[in-house]
């Protein structure tokens, strides 16, 4: 069974995606919202990954795979700084996120199959919180995005 | 004679439940005079806060001599409140009045004409549009103008320019009203009517100080306490307010946590049962969407997070669940706190699981501060669209490019609106370069105020300011315009309940001040703002012209004006909107049917994730199909972020006290409200007092991570743990010049609020911030707050109670004509 490499594909994705958000709360102090949201996801993320621990525990985990990484999605590695800085931190989130996201995805297909209830349980829950972060950042950006790219120097 | 400081209310005329509330009319003329010594009165409606009431201005050799409550005025029934009273007129009248343009020059502020004054801007504002276009301009604006200024100013910023960056300081006190009511009903709109205080059996005040902030609606309610079947009283407030203190339950939760209460009041009033499921299974959606969010704040959990009892939660639970009719009102201990419209949308909850709604005595009021920022909502002065249109809907953007025959694309429609705080960010990051402010002065009013001096010093902002008087905000622009006042100009506007108002022009502006009406429409000309077929855009002659131009893009929206005309303003009583050819005589109440604008075709906004602020968005708005139900909304708790430690032990929270109004502008030159609340002082339970060595009068220094102020500390009946502070004061009156420089002797409240908002409403936080307190000086007198409000001493006898003398004295005259009678009780769809 091939679960395990998706759930530890999941783990480590939302491991990073904490991580980022919290990243980009410390780079950005200086837009409150941007600041406390990106704090609180980080937060939720890692509730997540909490959330994940049981399964894991059932069904294994694997770090590696055979299937070679093709794309490497490792996080930021510094924030930018300025109105574009800010829009294109949001939308390295937002790759991170949606990551998550079909990931998610792909696990419920699973846990379906399985018809493993306790999985279902966790990946609506957290799904639809992955959702909403997905949502902030597109808002959050499509507000930021107009001034950014048109008047911001 | 009443001597109506040292009372605020006025003398009781209790009435039953059901009855019409009697009326009583205050009267107050300068020293000296008589009412044979009057020329003439001039009809108009008080703008010191939103309670609307009718007034009358008394006219002597072309000055305002003195005001009359309006004997058949809905709001009010002739009542005038201590700002009514002491301040419209007064506060106006001023020899310090602006009466010349300025403009800076070699850093000085110098006179000038209008011609120049409006130059320099004109030729600003055009070459920054051919350099960067229109997002490099944004516009803050008030809740005290009048509704036909909003609209051109709206017409301007979204048909002429094509600027996202409109707010109005009503961002800092209604936005979560709005923002609640949209979320749960659609569309903004107040269901409720002063009506439901006359024929409820219990009323709930949610962060609401009404004895203060709205004084002459509380008498009101004083007098259904005073009669037969009063109603039970609920109080949600940190102090002992004069609410509080004729509540019969009080939960003075710790500031920030209201969404914790509000989660256990629904629980409680599910688990027992007390809920319509008819209701709200006909006229509501997403009702399973509460349970996850409430289900861990047993009554218990509710005490813990939030300082009360938990008896007390249940008490009030029951109070809400087993009333037949219960009123309920919001405001800004709600809408300025943590979680504002989470914990606002729980308050609509709750009476939807009740039902009740729209009927006599079962209403909510979404209160607002400012007496006009209900018309800085529906004319688009800020962020929203003007008719309650949704940026979103692209039908509505096409009715508006109609409407002003301008290109669609031309209407900022493509992102949300930017918010007050945003726009001053973008002030601060240099992409806005042009900022035009009227009415409001956000030196004093913004939180985090070392910051917005910062912002507003900017050597690369052009900065234009447009008030009656120098502010602290004035001496940052580069030309400052000269405003006509209340009572100078014509116009209308409108209430926390939709009463809409005539105020017409009594007296001559100063000097060369102009009304805002005509240095809009001035600056509209000057840029030659055109319509598609080539017109001007804005031909209006006047404030009549602007009205019956809003009729029509009022027409066929919630707020429907089109029945309404200065003639039918004329004489009588306001109105409730809508007003129209279904409902001639206006509306008391809406939703009475249970049914709400939230078809998609009419909703104002397709609302959020109120943890998030994440915009739903038409496709998943439409798959929910909410086809005018109601629908529950809330969040999930979470606290304040800012939160007390070691470093910053106390709760910090500011507000109002009655007898000023914003930053004391008006009501800071009127003799009598400034005698009654003279200068700056900070609140503290008497044991935290106690424990630092304070006592009464004694100066501190009050630190949050942001800024300190200095100020005497009256020991008061507030929460242990908690500082609170009045944020009117600043520093255009101090009294000596170190205290004039807030790098020298900061005292203004919001030198140590954090920026921080709402993600919803966008309303900033100023209920919430962690600060710490020490003694820098021994007492000379005790701290200049009023002994007659929630700022009394929490000792009685230490202090000179404030009274107002002679030059506070009223005339009440009770019951000389019958109540009248508020328009019958409509439905609308
Ligand atoms: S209650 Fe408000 S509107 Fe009425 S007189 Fe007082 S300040 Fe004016």
């Amino acid at each position: 069974m091939k679960l395990p490499i998706y759930l530890g594909l999941l783990h480590r994705s939302e491991h990073t995606l904490a991580e980022s958000f919290r990243q980009v709360a410390d780079g950005h102090g200086d837009e409150p919202d941007v600041y406390f949201l990106c704090r609180s996801l980080a937060d939720q993320c890692e509730k997540h990954e909490q959330a994940l621990l049981p399964i894991v525990e059932r069904y294994g985990e694997v770090e590696k795979d055979d299937e070679p990484e093709r794309l490497h999605a490792d996080g930021l590695s510094k924030t930018r700084s300025g109105a574009v800085g800010l829009l294109r931190d949001l939308q390295d989130l937002y790759l991170l996120g949606s990551l998550v996201d079909i990931t998610w995805t792909a696990v419920k297909q699973a846990a379906q199959g399985l018809r493993d209830a306790e999985l279902l349980e966790v990946v609506t829950r957290c799904e639809g919180e992955t959702k909403t972060q997905l949502e902030w950042l597109s808002t959050r950006m499509k507000q930021a995005a107009p001034q950014a790219l048109i008047v911001a120097e | 004679m009443v001597d109506r400081i040292a009372d605020i209310w006025g003398t009781r005329t209790p009435f039953a439940q059901g009855d019409r509330w009697p009326v009583r009319v205050d009267q107050v003329l300068a020293k000296g005079l008589s009412e044979q010594d009057v020329d003439r009165w001039v009809q108009s409606a008080c703008v010191l806060c939103s309670n609307g009431c009718g007034i009358d201005i008394a006219v002597k050799d072309g000055a305002m001599v003195g005001v009359r409550g309006r004997a058949m005025d809905i709001v009010n029934h002739g009542r005038l409140g201590p700002k009514g009273l002491f301040a419209s007129w007064q506060g106006v009248s001023n020899k310090d009045r602006l009466t010349q343009p300025l403009i800076r020059e070699n850093g000085e502020l110098v006179e000038t004409d209008w011609d120049t004054a409006m130059d320099r801007i004109v030729s600003r504002s055009k070459a920054l549009l051919e350099e960067k276009g229109p997002l490099s301009h944004g516009f803050y604006t008030s809740g005290q103008l009048f509704l036909e200024e909003y609209y051109a100013l709206g017409i301007i910023g979204k048909a002429g320019l094509g600027t996202p960056h409109m707010d109005g300081n009503t961002r800092l006190c209604t936005a979560t009203a709005a923002a609640a009511m949209k979320e749960s009903f659609g569309s903004d709109g107040q269901p409720g009517s002063y009506t439901d205080i006359d024929e409820c059996d219990a009323i709930f005040l949610y962060g609401h100080n009404m004895a203060e902030t709205q004084t002459v609606l509380w008498a009101r309610v004083l007098d259904r306490i005073g009669g037969p079947n009063k109603p039970m009283v609920v109080c949600v407030d940190p102090r002992s307010t004069e609410v509080a203190r004729h509540a019969d339950v009080h939960l003075p939760v710790r500031p920030g946590t209201n969404l914790a209460l509000m989660h256990g009041l629904i629980r409680e009033v599910i688990r027992n049962g007390w809920i319509d499921e008819e209701y709200i299974a006909a006229h509501t959606l997403r009702f399973e969407d509460l349970a996850d969010k409430i289900e861990p704040w047993t009554p218990e959990a509710v005490a813990a997070e939030c300082g009360v009892d938990a008896a007390a939660v249940v008490e009030a639970a029951r109070i809400f669940g087993t009333s037949q009719r219960v009123l309920s009102t919001v405001l800004q201990g709600f809408y300025q706190s943590a979680q504002a419209t989470a914990s606002s949308c729980q308050v609509n909850n709750l009476h939807l699981l009740r039902g009740m709604i729209g009927k006599p005595g079962c209403g909510i009021l979404q209160m607002n501060g400012q007496p006009t920022a209900q018309n800085t909502r529906e004319a688009g002065a800020d962020g929203d669209l003007p008719g309650f249109r949704n940026w979103e809907n692209p039908q509505h953007i096409k009715q508006l490019a109609e409407l002003w025959d301008v290109d669609e694309l031309v209407i900022p429609h493509w992102a949300p609106p930017t918010h007050a705080a945003q726009i001053f960010r973008y002030a601060e990051q240099g992409s806005i370069k042009f900022l035009w402010i009227s009415a409001t002065n956000p030196a004093v009013s913004m939180p985090q105020l070392p910051r917005i001096r910062e912002i507003l010093a900017k050597p690369e902002l052009f900065l234009v300011v447009q008030d009656l008087y120098l502010t602290e905000t004035t001496q940052y622009a580069d030309v400052v315009l000269p405003a006509a006042a209340w009572g100078e100009k014509t116009g209308t506007f409108t209430n926390v309940n939709r009463t809409v108002h005539l105020s017409e022009q009594a007296v001559e502006p100063p000097g060369q001040a102009r009304s805002d009406l005509r240095i809009f429409l001035d600056y509209s000309r000057r840029m030659d703002f055109r319509t598609k077929s080539g017109r001007p855009l804005l031909d209006w002659e006047g404030p009549e012209d602007g009205f019956n131009a809003w009729r029509e893009c009022s027409k066929g929206r919630l707020c429907d004006y089109t029945g309404l005309s200065y003639e039918r303003l004329r004489g009588g009583s306001g109105i409730p909107w809508p007003v129209n050819e279904e409902h001639p005589d206006g509306t008391d109440r809406l939703y009475g049917d249970g049914v709400f604008p939230t078809h998609a075709d009419a909703a104002e906004d397709y609302g959020h994730d109120l943890a998030t602020g994440a915009t739903v968005g038409d496709q998943a708005y439409k798959a929910m199909a909410p086809n005018g139900r109601a629908i529950f909304k809330t969040a999930l708790y979470q606290g304040a972020h800012e939160t007390p430690d070691g470093e910053y032990p106390f709760r910090y929270t500011t507000g109002r006290t009655a007898y000023h109004f914003h930053t004391r502008t008006k009501t800071g030159r009127s003799p009598q409200l400034h005698d009654a609340a003279p200068a700056m002082w900070v609140e503290m339970a008497e044991s935290d007092a106690e424990a630092l060595g304070l006592g009464e009068g004694d100066v501190v220094r009050v630190e949050s991570r942001r800024g300190h102020l200095f100020a005497p500390v009256r020991t008061a009946n507030i929460r242990t743990g908690t500082v609170f502070a009045p944020f009117h004061y600043g520093y255009w009156d101090a009294a000596d010049p170190a205290e004039a420089d807030p790098q020298q002797r900061p005292r203004a409240a919001n030198e140590l609020t954090l920026t921080e908002w709402d993600p919803v409403s966008k309303q900033p936080v100023y209920k919430t911030a962690a600060v710490r307190v020490t003694k820098v000086a021994d007492a000379t007198g005790p701290a200049p707050a009023p002994t007659t409000t929630a700022s009394r001493p929490a000792r009685a006898g230490r202090v000179l109670a404030t009274v107002g003398g002679a030059a506070g004295e009223v005339s009440e005259t009770i019951a000389p004509t019958e109540p009248p009678a508020a328009p019958r009780d409509e439905v609308r769809s």
